[in-house]
């Protein structure tokens, strides 16, 4: 379904890959942890590999939480659109099969936010 | 010699008659279609512009009248209360932020709204329909003018109110009341009317101003309530426009039925989603409350909106689908709001804080359901890091609903603890919404919304820092560089309400108010 | 029923238009707010010029309402004489 227009409506999208000077979106959320009040949008090198994606770019952005240094990163379940996924750490984005503007999730079990509350 | 007779008065439906549908005429030079270009491309087919009524009939010379009448009214007020220092009446300085709030997220949408109404009466072969948007285009101005005049006198006193034009365009909550009337004033004629003037005007306006105005009041802001209610005073004639060119539109054919349920299940969820910072302002920013947001829905929205979907069920009119999904959200919208304000307190233009513990006696008495078992744990925490001198500043950037521009902050219908994640592929890229209907508005017509103006993209992209900035140097602070762009001073108009210059500035005007110093 | 309203800022000009109201309307409910009065009624409420008129004593243009207005909800039937909002089921 389109438009209802007068004329051809027809626009580029605002948010292609090349407008992000080398980099692609990635999405990430942590579930039960909604201190964090919205997931996060990362503009990221598609090389990067998913290992430094986890030890080096989440830590500062999600280190506040008290939970966060418990996490058992072995027994973290991940989603990507929703869908369980598994990651390859040491491959890149690219080779993980994560395109521009792809959401993650991951799921820290026996961790559920500031007293239970999913916060 | 002429003799001098009495002229009998006209009677209202006269005047109406001679001052609205007598001024028109047929054109002979040109074609219909070359004048009126933009009323059959939307699908809505009218066969009688004369069937429109107009309840109030109102002339001109009435309008003038009265709105000159209102005008003294108001600005006999406004006067008084700059003259009178009236600002420091107000119950505490936290109240400010509401009034920064309204004034530059509401304020250029009544001049977006004026310009709205100009186009589509222009558009609108009928005269009754025509005066009406007539009137309504020049009330839309009044309200943008007299809150401009608001801003004036707030903005001698208080941050945050000195570059409201700037920030419509520029600042990342503000895109979201702006992206709604630019998808209402980008839509035909018809969609607009039903957006605004039905949707917003009709449905969900009383909840913009009634609680929040009278709120004013409450806390002592009389500039507030005074052009508040002189807006809202011109709210009933637009209403009643709105109900009109429904009801109008249904009558003429019955093809028109799908559509404007269309329209109406998409603009009762686009304003519904603007007033989430409503919902925040009533229920944590007012310092002295008159109800609840959800107490509010309940009466402006359940049994009101329940009785006009009742009398508009005739036409075959149901109430709006994302009736439902709100009804799970009612406990958690205005929450979840204020901590996504807590936590981006460094990109605002107002202040915020955490609420006081009676303040979260108040949220727990009117949120049973909600607020002890998933908020208060996130308060206390905060709180107490706060004292630790450990305060929680969010400081990457969300990811965005590609509709409504509003972070990603709400949660499943039904399921409080998870966040709401719909998504779809247009065209090879993936597009991301907050819920299933901003996810239904963008793929019936994908083509507007790809042209999105993101603020979090934007600032990726690197269009959102003063000319001459690079990036890529050492040390860039891209939040420093962004509040640059907005006009922002940080330090001064955003961060916390605790220790603000406004703060400062209240208490030492306030003890000059009560003390010989 | 459905329920009609219509509410007015709280002053001078208007206290006599409530009061005439009450009387016209028994079934009314008064609800004081800060700064605003609102009146609900189950389907319908009317709002007579004469009664306005013996309270104000002067004459009184029903349009004379909109100054104060701040909302109401209903069809709205109006002609010189009364004011009416109803809705239809």
């Amino acid at each position: 379904m389109a438009v209802a227009a007068i004329r051809e409506y027809s626009f580029t999208p605002l948010d292609l890959e090349e407008k992000f000077h080398g980099n692609r979106l990635l999405y990430v959320g942590w579930e039960d942890h909604l201190m964090f009040c919205a997931p996060f949008a990362f503009p990221l090198p598609s090389s990067m590999t998913f290992r430094d994606l986890v030890e080096k770019v989440l830590p500062p952005v999600y280190g506040y939480h008290p939970d966060f240094a418990r996490i058992d990163w072995a027994a973290v379940q991940w989603f990507k659109s929703g869908q369980p996924w598994q990651p390859q750490w040491d491959e890149s984005l690219e080779k993980n099969g994560l395109r521009h503007k792809d959401v993650i999730r991951f799921r820290t079990p026996g961790l559920t936010g500031l007293q239970g509350s999913c916060s | 010699m002429d003799m001098q007779v009495a002229k009998k008065k006209l009677g209202l439906k006269e005047k109406y008659q001679v001052m609205t549908r007598d001024l028109n005429w047929t054109p002979t030079y040109q074609k219909m279609e070359d004048i009126y270009p933009y009323v059959h491309y939307e699908g809505i087919k009218i066969h009688d512009w004369d069937r429109w009524e107009d309840p109030f009939r109102l002339t001109m010379d009435a309008y003038w009248k009265y709105q000159a009448e209102k005008e003294k009214k108001l600005y006999a007020i406004i006067d008084a209360y700059a003259q009178n220092n009236g600002h420091l009446n107000v119950t505490d300085a936290r109240y400010i932020n509401t009034v920064k709030l309204f004034l530059t997220g509401v304020s250029p949408l009544e001049y977006m709204a004026h310009r709205g109404f100009a186009h589509v009466g222009r558009a609108f072969p009928g005269p009754g329909p025509r005066v009406a948007c007539l009137m309504q285009s020049l009330d839309e101005m009044r309200h943008f003018q007299t809150q401009v005049h608001a801003i004036s006198n707030y903005n001698k006193y208080y941050n945050g109110f000195h570059d409201f034009r700037q920030w419509h365009d520029r600042v990342w909550y503000l895109s979201v009341p702006k992206s709604f009337f630019d998808d209402a004033i980008t839509a035909g004629p018809f969609e607009f009317m039903v957006a605004i003037g039905f949707s917003f005007e009709y449905v969900l306006t009383n909840l913009l101003f009634v609680p929040f105005v009278s709120g004013a009041a409450y806390n002592g802001d009389m500039g507030t309530m005074a052009y508040g209610f002189s807006a809202q005073s011109d709210e009933a004639r637009h209403m009643t426009l709105g109900l009109e060119v429904i009801k109008f539109i249904l009558e003429q054919d019955p093809d028109n039925l799908p559509i404007v349920q269309r329209w109406i299940d998409k603009w009762t969820w686009r304003g519904y989603r603007v007033l989430t910072l409503v919902a925040m302002m009533m229920d944590y920013m007012l310092p002295k409350r008159t109800m609840s947001w959800k107490e509010a829905w309940e009466i402006y929205f359940e049994e009101n909106g329940g009785a006009l979907f009742r009398d508009l069920s005739r036409y075959g009119i149901r109430m709006p689908k994302c009736a439902e999904t709100i009804r799970f959200e009612k406990d958690h919208l205005s929450h979840q709001a204020w901590c996504t304000f807590y936590n981006y307190t460094a990109a605002t233009a107002f202040h915020t804080w955490i609420p006081t513990e009676d303040e979260m006696q108040w949220l727990s008495a009117k949120y049973p359901d909600s607020f002890d078992k998933y908020y208060r744990p996130r308060w206390e925490f905060w709180r107490e890091q706060a004292a630790k001198g450990n305060r929680f500043y969010n400081t990457t950037l969300p990811m965005l609903c590609q509709t409504c521009q509003i972070p990603m902050l709400f949660t499943e219908p039904g399921d409080p603890t998870k966040i709401c994640y719909r998504e779809t592929d247009y065209k090879g890229m993936k597009y991301h919404f907050c819920s299933d209907h901003c996810k239904e508005i963008f793929e019936h017509e994908p083509e507007k919304y790809v042209q999105a103006w993101l603020p979090v993209h934007q600032i990726y992209q690197g269009n959102c820092f003063p000319e001459g900035t690079d990036p890529s140097a050492e040390g860039f602070d891209p939040l420093k560089a962004v509040l640059q762009w907005y006009n922002v001073v940080h330090g001064r108009d955003n961060l916390d309400f605790d220790g603000s210059e406004d703060q400062r500035n209240f208490a030492a005007w306030r003890a000059q108010a009560t003390r010989n110093v | 029923m459905s329920t009609v309203f219509i509410a007015f800022q709280t002053n001078e000009e208007t206290r006599p238009i409530i009061e005439a109201i009450v009387e016209d309307n028994p079934h009314a409910r008064v609800n004081e707010a800060p700064a605003m009065v609102k009146i609900d009624a189950d389907g319908r409420l009317i709002v007579k010029r004469s009664s306005i008129e013996e309270r104000l004593g002067r004459e009184f243009d029903l349009q004379e309402l909109h100054v104060n207005l701040i909302s109401l909800s209903g069809n709205i039937e109006e002609d010189e004489d009364q004011f009416v909002l109803v809705w239809k089921n």
